[in-house]
């Protein structure tokens, strides 16, 4: 059976139905990442004061990730615009690019992610706080036997006894980055071997750490498994399912229009995502 | 396809993406940029980097999406999200009156 309008738009509508059907799941897209959005918001100004981080994430790897998908979405919009022009090899080219500077992309997320990863938030026996990149752990570091070390990259800050700018000046150290004290303690970095028996507990800044850390990691994972599957989709079009533009060329520049309005609302997200977790 | 476009009418189109693409990364500049400048209040932050990120979507729904000359039924879709859309934000930054005691706004 043939599926109806895939070239042909509706008279009812003025468009294939492949278009309305695009659009109507970009619309639930933007109330599931509108919740998100929102959420962030609640929490944001939820949080408790000085607690919120500022300086967390690396603004020139953000930057060159927004540039990477900007990229991404002229070469899709090029490639679609080739099978308009009826250049087939133009349009194999820009979504070869598409997919590579998708990955480009993913790679780098994963850096990031990786950073965070291997970023530990140590709380120690003597109530101070030691934060900082793991470096090593021995190969006998045990917390419940209290056996071993792990040495970090990062610093010491000490949050006992003190209050109102005092507290607000060490929390700073860790929570904002962009303060003085922040880089200021990001100056003074050294290696800092920590034994497991002055450990009271400890953990690397994944989704688990703060509010910001969830809201960060889910957001930027949902948007990842979108670059993840419309990439997937793309590289399908690309490979095996270019088949299509021998038998059917008008369908196969449908579905190419149809995979890149998804793929230019991911970088549309992105648009937002980047000032709100990297910048603000 | 390409008999009801030629290529030379796309080539405009062509033309017109690049543009927006050139737009788009002074667009991530700016806002690299602006995040750096010191406003008297972090909410003067928060609205420029805002306000040029509505910019950079409007360029990339507007143009790569075709959003600006697209069929009434697209538009009647994107009305009904977008409603829902400022509602969920509004209702949002509306409930504020619920946030515990001693939040500070910043």
């Amino acid at each position: 059976m043939d599926i109806p309008y895939t070239v042909q738009p509706r008279q009812d509508t003025g468009l294939y139905n492949a278009k309305v059907g695009i659009w109507l799941f970009l619309a639930s897209e933007v109330m599931l990442f509108g919740a998100l959005f929102s959420s962030y918001i609640l929490l944001r100004v939820g949080a408790a004061p000085g607690y919120w981080p500022h300086g967390w994430l690396n603004i020139p790897v953000g930057t060159a990730n927004t540039v990477v998908l900007i990229t991404s979405s002229i070469t899709t919009v090029m490639a679609w615009a080739s099978c308009k022009m009826n250049q087939f090899g133009k349009f194999k080219f820009y979504h070869a690019c598409t997919i590579l500077l998708a990955l480009t992309f993913v790679g780098i997320k994963s850096y990031e992610y990786h950073d965070k990863f291997t970023h530990y938030s140590i709380k120690l026996a003597d109530g101070k706080m030691a934060d900082g990149h793991l470096v090593k752990k021995s190969s006998d570091f045990s917390l419940e036997q209290k056996t071993g070390a792990i040495v970090i990259h990062g610093h010491e800050v000490d949050l006992n006894n003190k209050q109102g700018e005092e507290l607000q000046k060490e929390l700073n150290k860790v929570y904002d980055l962009h303060s003085p004290e922040g880089k200021a303690a990001e100056h003074e970095h050294k290696e800092l071997e920590i034994p497991a028996a002055q450990i009271a507990s400890m953990e690397t800044y994944g989704p688990w750490h703060n509010t910001y850390t969830a809201i960060y990691f889910t957001l930027t994972g949902l948007h990842a498994l979108h670059v993840i599957g419309g990439a997937i989709v793309i590289g399908f079009l690309w490979g095996p399912g270019s088949k299509l533009w021998k038998t059917d060329p008008e369908r196969f520049t449908n579905r190419i229009e149809i995979s890149g309005l998804f793929w230019h609302f991911v970088d549309l997200v992105w648009i937002f995502l980047f000032p709100v977790l990297y910048l603000l | 396809m390409s008999d009801a476009h030629s290529t030379a009418d796309f080539m405009h189109h062509v033309r017109r993406y690049l543009l927006v693409f050139v737009a788009l990364l002074i667009g991530t500049i700016i806002t690299v940029w602006a995040s750096y400048i010191p406003f008297h209040h972090r909410a003067v932050n928060i609205g420029v980097a805002l306000l040029i990120a509505s910019c950079k979507a409007f360029l990339v729904a507007g143009f790569f999406m075709h959003l600006i000359s697209e069929r009434k039924m697209i538009y009647c879709i994107m009305a009904f999200t977008a409603f829902f859309f400022v509602g969920l934000m509004g209702l949002t930054l509306w409930a504020m009156g619920d946030f515990p005691f001693q939040t500070v706004f910043h």
